[in-house]
């Protein structure tokens, strides 16, 4: 029978020939993620199953990463729960402050997904590893206990809406402006309970950071999963970073989608969403003045090492406009590194940002970059609601490394085709 | 399972921020979750909601993160049930997880007013506006879903032995 990717994937997990849209299954899982935030709700959870140990250490994983390093005696006490909670059963992959990174740039990079695995995460943009050619979803502290405990999940198997990507981008136009362009097109709910599956011969243009920010964001669209078709770039990723053996599932020609969406990558412009939501995409043709008063780039969405490169080339040579805050936060350990060995953190710092330990903390505003009432700030990051990044009355305004850091340059809301020419 | 109480309304994609705002995540205490329930929505919401009160809401209830702090919060609040004209993938597992009662019925979401009282039936999937005398019709819930509901969890179905 016709299947989608993500349908193939779940038929090997659950032992089936075929799957279709709208069954109940209970699949096999290859990693069961949490963080400092999700992971003390399914530890407690988990206690009351009444289990001795967790399905398998080497596939139970919890990353440190919201709140840390602690930012205060509450987060301390939820990291010192995971912490003697991993000690306790042993798990091989727990990432605790000097080994963290932000989860979802971490999990890719240690090679703890490879393509045609099912993950279940306790954060929503578990979605991520999709741009490996794995099925990976979010799901809650429950799930994520029962998942510890028993190595599956039940799933409703997503019908899907498949995006053929043709083109090529233009200069400073990433996959975050892409992701931003489609959810403005389909909405926050576009893709409710569905599959998001990127095909089609524009992916040979997409680094593995575009594709990474793309399925980072599916959840902004309401989706189950977003994933990618598996080609030479994926492959290659996987085997520099010493993932397992990938399996590699293709949507058969014949595969029932709801819809298909024709993308065309050459058309694409810098896109920002407007607050207070995902789906407010605008280009910069007449969107008059916007003063901002921070700048973030990092997060699970951008940290990664191509983001950085973005952001200080736009930097590089210049300085921050005055009352403009920049915060650069490197996604890993490794991330920060490689930063430093190119020079990329003496770009930002000469450039007059301030450049911290991975950490999710602004993004949603927990700390490190909290808005005040009035507040504008440009982020990298994934979502703009009311609040996000502070004060109820600050505002948030998504977009890509090269125009988070174009607007750090005026101190406006800027594209950075406009810096670029000055 | 009946549900009855009156109605608080809010509209389109009601977001797990304003919900349960991130800084106050740095506890899983119902009660302290609770007492922040809809602060960047609504700073009244904690102050007025009643035992057994219905929230109804537009589309895409409980959008964006996976944090299950979001149903604990409106259930440790005391709502009893929330009717959506939709839910947000994971706020729907996780609220039958947690045992807080959702129904997804777009024309008693649309309709039925702030204030009204409110009668539903889920296990045969009738919503009764009692204050205006309307009656919805909604798909009813799956046997399973039933049962994990009434034994306040996913975690206390299994501890139960009923599923």
């Amino acid at each position: 029978m016709a299947m989608t990717m993500t349908q193939k994937i779940l038929a090997a997990h659950s032992g089936r020939e075929s799957v279709s849209a709208g069954e109940l299954i209970l699949a096999d899982l290859d990693l069961v993620l949490g963080n400092d935030i999700t992971s003390p709700v399914a530890i407690k959870e988990f206690r009351r199953l009444g289990r001795d140990s967790v399905f398998d250490r080497d596939r139970v994983t919890m990353v440190m990463d919201h709140f840390v390093p602690n930012k205060d005696i509450k987060a301390a006490e939820q990291c010192k729960m995971c912490r003697d909670f991993c000690t306790e059963q042993n798990v091989t992959h727990f990432y605790d402050v000097g080994e963290m990174g932000i989860e979802h740039a971490l999990i890719p990079e240690k090679g703890l997904v490879t393509a045609g695995n099912a993950v279940i995460g306790a954060d929503s943009h578990t979605c991520t590893y999709g741009a490996l050619g794995a099925f990976s979803t979010g799901v809650g502290s429950t799930d994520m206990a029962c998942g510890m405990a028993t190595g599956k999940a039940w799933f409703k198997v997503p019908s899907a809406v498949k995006f053929d990507l043709t083109g090529k981008l233009r200069r400073y136009v990433s996959g975050k402006d892409v992701i931003l362009h489609i959810i403005g097109k389909i909405g926050v709910d576009g893709a409710l309970y569905r599959s998001m599956e990127f095909t089609g011969s524009g992916l040979a243009s997409l680094s593995m950071a575009d594709r990474f920010c793309m399925a980072n964001m599916a959840i902004e669209a309401g989706a189950k999963n977003g994933i990618f078709e598996v080609d030479e770039t994926a492959l290659g990723y996987m085997r520099g970073h010493g993932c397992a053996e990938p399996t590699v599932y293709k949507a058969n020609d014949d595969a029932e989608y709801d819809e298909v969406i024709n993308i065309d990558l050459s058309v694409i412009e810098p896109t920002v969403a407007f607050p207070h939501l995902p789906e407010n995409a605008r280009t910069f043709a007449g969107i008059g003045e916007v003063r901002i008063d921070q700048v973030v780039i990092g997060s699970c969405t951008n940290g990664r090492l191509e983001d950085l490169i973005a952001a200080a080339e736009i930097m590089k040579g210049r300085k921050a406009a005055k009352n403009v805050r920049v915060i650069v936060i490197p996604a890993t350990q490794k991330v920060y590194l490689d930063a430093m060995e190119m020079g990329l953190l003496r770009t930002f710092i000469e450039f007059g940002a301030v450049v911290s330990t991975p950490t999710c903390g602004p993004c949603l505003g927990g700390y490190m970059g909290i808005l005040a009432a009035g507040e504008r700030a440009v982020a990298t990051t994934n979502r703009n609601f009311v609040g996000r990044m502070g004060h109820p009355e600050s505002e948030v305004y998504l977009a890509s490394p090269a125009t988070a850091a174009a607007s750090a340059v005026t101190g406006r809301l800027t594209s950075p085709w406009e810096v670029a020419e000055l | 399972m009946k549900y009855t109480g009156n109605v608080i309304k809010y509209g389109d994609n009601v977001d797990t921020d304003v919900i349960i705002p991130a800084r106050y995540l740095n506890t899983s205490d119902h009660k302290e979750l609770a007492s922040h329930c809809m602060e960047d929505l609504d700073s009244t919401f904690v102050s007025r909601v009643k035992q057994g009160d219905i929230i109804t809401a537009g589309l895409n209830f409980g959008c964006g993160s996976s944090r299950e702090h979001a149903p604990i919060a409106i259930k440790a609040s005391g709502v009893s049930l929330v009717i959506a004209k939709s839910f947000a993938r994971i706020f729907y597992r996780n609220a039958i997880n947690i045992g807080l009662a959702i129904v997804e019925c777009p024309a008693a979401a649309d309709e039925i007013s702030e204030g009204d009282t409110v009668e539903a039936d889920l296990d045969n999937g009738i919503i009764r506006n009692i204050t205006t005398g309307r009656e919805y019709k909604t798909a009813p819930f799956p046997v399973f879903v039933q049962k994990i509901i009434e034994n306040g969890g996913l975690m206390e179905a299994i501890a139960n032995g009923v599923i």
